[in-house]
């Protein structure tokens, strides 16, 4: 390894930091939080769900960068950080959609509706599935790193028409309570953005572990190819 | 006039090798037959809930039926490294791709055309009443279709799991495209005119065709040649 994106000391804080805050936070949430009015305990599912869709989100995002800045510069780096950052927003967007269906179940009685926000979710993360599906079926390196990148803008693109559009379908999701008519409480607003800053440490970490991964990959293939060239 | 006569030029030529040989049209018209009947077994043809999702129904077959032409589109130039030719001629990506959207594009609405009489036939439904209105939201839906389905085209020409791997792409891209153009044509077929809130459904297409037709031909270069 000659170059490692980040050194395992900083890593090991990082998850350490995000282990102690999240301990923190769930104890605050369990003991020290009052049951929402009308949902009961259940209601501090939102502390994990919301920040995780804001992950997902950030993630996709970063993505999109990773795979722009890829096309005009042409370092394979950022096609690692790309791809790494995709799996990270993916696993992420998986948790939302899970403790989603989890309190749907509890609150609305069904696991599944063709609300808005779940259709919506629910398609972003085939987008992105397909493009590690894309990344797969391609061996070239190179072929590889520009076709995604190219796949990873024409995702980001129908992101908002896919918001839009299902939007304009009816809606029996809860109104937003960030914003809107939606009010949240105080006290549950601090600790909804509170366990973001856990979350986003944990992608973080993630992140960084995975580009290491794929830049070893990148790596060794290279190796293999020099060995077989003789 | 140079780009608009060499992306003629490539639209003429697709649209003759495809009507010599009438692999991809054949098929995709014959698949989009069979969906339509398969249909008629998933629910009861002659009940008037027919009318509300036949927006759904007939969308759904074009898309099916809409593959098979885009697969061919790029496939089509494999054999004898006719896209490498392709790539190296004086035709830039961007007239190349357009070219071939075109042909797609007459294709596709020629399939459209034949398979909707066939499906007012079939599910006794009247698509008569608007047509002007109809025929504005295949147009503009199908264009949508066409230059997503011709990029990804491009995109996967080179991989083994071609034809796979298209579909898989391709439609949840496509999502808010469909929905719209279902939406409309519900509404069409149901007899009544696009009026009120459902103009922000053309709005969408609309907005939908310009910011994906100009990603693609930014795109395509990258796509194609790297």
């Amino acid at each position: 390894m000659s170059k490692t994106p980040m050194r395992d000391s900083v890593l090991i804080v990082l998850g350490g930091l995000a282990a102690v805050l999240l301990t923190r936070n769930i104890w605050v949430m369990l003991t020290q939080l009052p049951h929402e009015a009308f949902q009961g305990a259940i209601f501090r599912i939102i502390f994990f769900h919301v920040p995780a869709a804001f992950t997902c989100f950030l993630c996709f995002l970063l993505a999109l960068v990773a795979g722009i800045v890829y096309l005009a510069k042409k370092n394979l780096r950022w096609d690692a950080f790309a791809v790494s950052v995709t799996e990270v927003g993916l696993a992420f967007g998986a948790i939302n959609l899970i403790s989603g269906m989890i309190w749907a179940r509890i609150i609305w009685g069904i696991w599944w509706t063709w609300d808005w926000r779940l259709t919506s979710m629910l398609v972003c993360w085939l987008l992105y599935a397909g493009y590690l599906v894309l990344r797969r079926a391609i061996e070239e390196t190179t072929e590889r790193a520009r076709l995604g990148a190219v796949m990873l803008i024409l995702n980001f693109s129908v992101v908002p028409f896919v918001f839009f559009s299902i939007k304009w379908f009816r809606t029996q999701h809860p109104q937003p309570v960030l914003y809107g008519d939606g009010k949240m409480d105080e006290i549950y607003r601090s600790m909804l953005y509170g366990n973001w800053v856990p979350l986003l440490l944990v992608a973080a970490v993630l992140v960084a572990l995975r580009m290491r991964q794929e830049n070893q990959q990148r790596e060794i293939d290279a190796l293999r190819r020099a060995a077989h060239s003789f | 006039m140079t780009f608009l006569r060499q992306m003629l030029t490539v639209a003429a030529k697709d649209l003759r090798s495809e009507i010599r040989t009438k692999e991809a049209i054949n098929a995709s018209l014959s698949f989009a037959l069979v969906i339509l009947l398969l249909f008629s077994f998933a629910f009861d043809p002659t009940s008037e809930t027919t009318r509300e999702m036949s927006g759904g129904l007939l969308w759904l077959a074009f898309a099916f039926a809409g593959v098979l032409i885009l697969n061919r589109s790029f496939a089509r130039e494999l054999p004898n490294d006719c896209l490498d030719m392709l790539n190296a001629s004086p035709v830039p990506a961007a007239a190349l791709f357009l070219g071939k959207a075109l042909a797609n594009y007459a294709l596709l609405l020629a399939i459209e055309a034949i398979c909707l009489p066939v499906f007012g036939v079939f599910y006794n439904v009247t698509w008569t009443t608007h047509p002007g209105q109809l025929a504005l939201v295949l147009l503009l839906a199908t264009w949508g279709m066409t230059v997503v389905g011709t990029v990804f085209s491009a995109l996967t020409v080179n991989l083994r799991l071609r034809e796979i791997m298209l579909p898989m792409l391709m439609y949840p891209v496509l999502i808010p495209c469909l929905m719209a153009a279902m939406r409309l044509s519900t509404i069409l077929i149901d007899g009544q005119p696009i009026t009120g809130d459902d103009v922000a459904w053309l709005r969408l297409l609309i907005g939908f065709d310009i910011i994906f037709t100009s990603l693609a031909v930014i795109l395509i270069d990258t796509v194609l040649i790297g």
